[in-house]
């Protein structure tokens, strides 16, 4: 469903990712692990449109999108959930999800998808008149997830979304992404949490410094001795 | 006390216009963080829009707004579009002086155009009248003035917090990138930003056509800047701050005049500039966090 083939990124005279390829099969989860500043972040803002590749070609679902702008790139059908939420702060939860429909045109399938984020979510429903900046961190980050799937995804992209939530949280959010999935929604996502991100994913890529080191089934990566050492804790 | 009621309508009046120009600078400062220099000049080219169309066109004072509205509008968003967002990613320092270059440019391209001398309305424009209610005197163009900045920004309010558009515009204004991510051009909305904000101050232009009777090129520079004062009172990059802020300075500065020496009315908006920044930077409304809003 989604190609991205060798493309070269820079930010000035830093090269953040270099030459760097993967691939994402329709309906499958695929994890893409690796340290700070490995380029994780880099990647998704590539496929999302908000960086341009120096060389190489991003494909989905056999067109290049690579040059298309980003604000397009939502209606094809790739939604991001960015690092660190990034919800509206100053705009409610229900003008959040919203946003996230800003380009449909379906008001009435609007406002049922409005109520079945507030289904998946019940603490967002409780909460859709407040202002979202005041929201908890697990909150917001819930948000952010109803906001792009607002969007009715058939790609999306998150970045990290367990970070700074806690073990219980974190266990939460990883069920949705599973049920995400299994609702027809393929995954990449992006993880610091190797041990968690393995266990749900399919597939996976281990970036360091702009470059795939290893890939594969997760199961498999998930016994290599190196990725338990670098990123398992043992 | 009718003496204050008295000063109150005036600075009411006063205080409308303010907000008006207010509106724009804030919006633009929300969005992009410019201190649009050039606002003032726009709100200027509004007033002599709404002069032509009376004089010229013959259309009574609402259609003359609204030609005013519509032409700045345009204007806004093609100074936008050819002298900032070239810009947009360079340093705030490069895109403030441009914006100043605009503001000259405005200016003396309407003095080249139209000669420095002020232009003076028909007496038959906008026949003044008076009424007496309750012992005060209200003449139709405070009413006028009040009504009209009264229903604008209702329509205002109503388009940020409605519609789409106005969503988006605070979408933008809060996180460029994630309002991407949602599809929403910000190049677009960038405009609407400018569009909206130069109608705004085009009314206002028109407003102080009809309470001075007169138009002149360089008419923006002092509402502009006093309005930009209003801006900053009310807490830059908030639009009820503009509001508030405009109201306040337009009734403080009547009423310094009224009571105390209209020589120290201009005086009045500098030394309030002075006042907030060293009391309460981020303005009346303002929380005391960071510097974007
Ligand atoms: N705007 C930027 N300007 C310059 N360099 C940047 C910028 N953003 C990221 N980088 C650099 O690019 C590299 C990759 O950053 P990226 O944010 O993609 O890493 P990451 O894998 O997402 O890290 P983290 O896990 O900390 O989020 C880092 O070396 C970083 O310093
Ligand atoms: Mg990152």
């Amino acid at each position: 469903m989604l190609e991205v083939k060798e493309i070269d990124v820079y930010y000035g005279a830093i090269h953040a990712l270099k030459g760097l390829s993967l691939k994402v099969e329709q309906g499958s989860i695929v994890t893409l692990i690796g340290a700070n500043g490995a380029g994780k972040t880099t990647t998704l803002k590539t496929i999302s449109g908000i960086l341009r590749p120096q060389n190489g070609t991003v494909t989905y679902k056999g067109t290049d999108i690579t040059k298309v702008l980003p604000e397009k790139i939502v209606g094809l059908g790739i939604s991001q959930v960015p690092e660190g939420r990034r919800v509206f702060s100053t705009m409610s939860v229900l003008e959040n999800l919203e946003m996230g429909a800003y380009l449909r045109k379906d008001k009435k399938e609007v406002r049922r998808d409005i109520q079945s984020v507030f289904g998946r979510f019940p603490r967002l429903g409780e909460r859709r008149k407040q202002i979202s900046g005041t929201l908890s961190g697990g909150e917001q980050q819930m948000l952010a997830i109803g906001r792009a799937l607002m969007a009715r995804p058939e790609l999306l992209l998150m970045d990290e979304p367990s970070m700074g939530l806690a073990p219980l949280l974190v266990k939460e959010i990883f069920e949705i992404i599973k049920d995400i999935n299994s609702q027809g929604t393929t995954i990449l996502l992006v993880e610091q949490n190797a041990n968690m991100a393995l266990s749900i994913a399919d597939r996976a890529y281990v970036l360091e410094t702009g470059e795939i080191v290893l890939q594969g089934p997760s199961e498999q990566l998930m016994k290599s001795a190196e990725v338990k050492k670098a990123y398992l804790g043992g | 006390m009718l003496e204050f009621s008295q000063q109150l309508i005036n600075g009411l009046s006063l205080g409308a216009i303010y907000a008006l120009i207010a509106l724009g600078y804030t919006m633009v400062y929300g969005i992009i963080l410019l201190i649009n220099f050039a606002h003032g000049d726009i709100m200027m080219v509004g007033a002599f829009v709404g002069f032509y169309s009376i004089t010229l066109l013959g259309s009574n004072i609402v259609a003359a707004m609204i030609f005013a509205m519509i032409a700045c509008a345009i204007l806004g968003v093609v100074i936008e579009k050819i002298a900032y967002r070239p810009l947009r990613n360079s340093t705030r320092i490069a895109a403030l002086i441009t914006a100043i270059g605009m503001s000259l440019f405005l200016e003396y391209a309407t003095i080249f155009l139209l000669g420095p001398q002020q232009k003076v309305f028909p007496q038959s424009a906008f026949p003044l009248q008076q009424y007496e209610i309750m012992g005060l005197l209200i003449t139709n163009k405070d009413i006028f003035i009040i009504v009209s900045a009264v229903v604008l920004m209702i329509i205002l309010q109503f388009i940020i917090k409605q519609t789409k558009t106005g969503k988006a515009m605070r979408a933008v204004s809060v996180d460029r990138e994630a309002a991407v991510l949602m599809g929403i051009s910000v190049d677009k909305t960038i405009s609407i930003t400018f569009a909206i904000g130069s109608a705004l101050a085009a009314a206002a232009g028109v407003m102080i056509g009809v309470y001075y009777n007169t138009v002149n090129p360089l008419m923006g520079i002092i509402p502009g800047l006093k309005a930009f004062v209003a801006a900053v009172l009310g807490g830059i990059g908030l639009i009820p701050g503009a509001m508030v802020g405009g109201f306040v300075l337009g009734i403080l500065e009547t009423f310094v005049s009224g009571y105390g020496s209209s020589l120290y009315r201009d005086a009045v908006a500098f030394g309030v500039l002075i006042l907030i920044l060293l009391i309460k930077p981020t303005g009346l409304l303002g929380k005391n966090t960071g510097e974007k809003v």
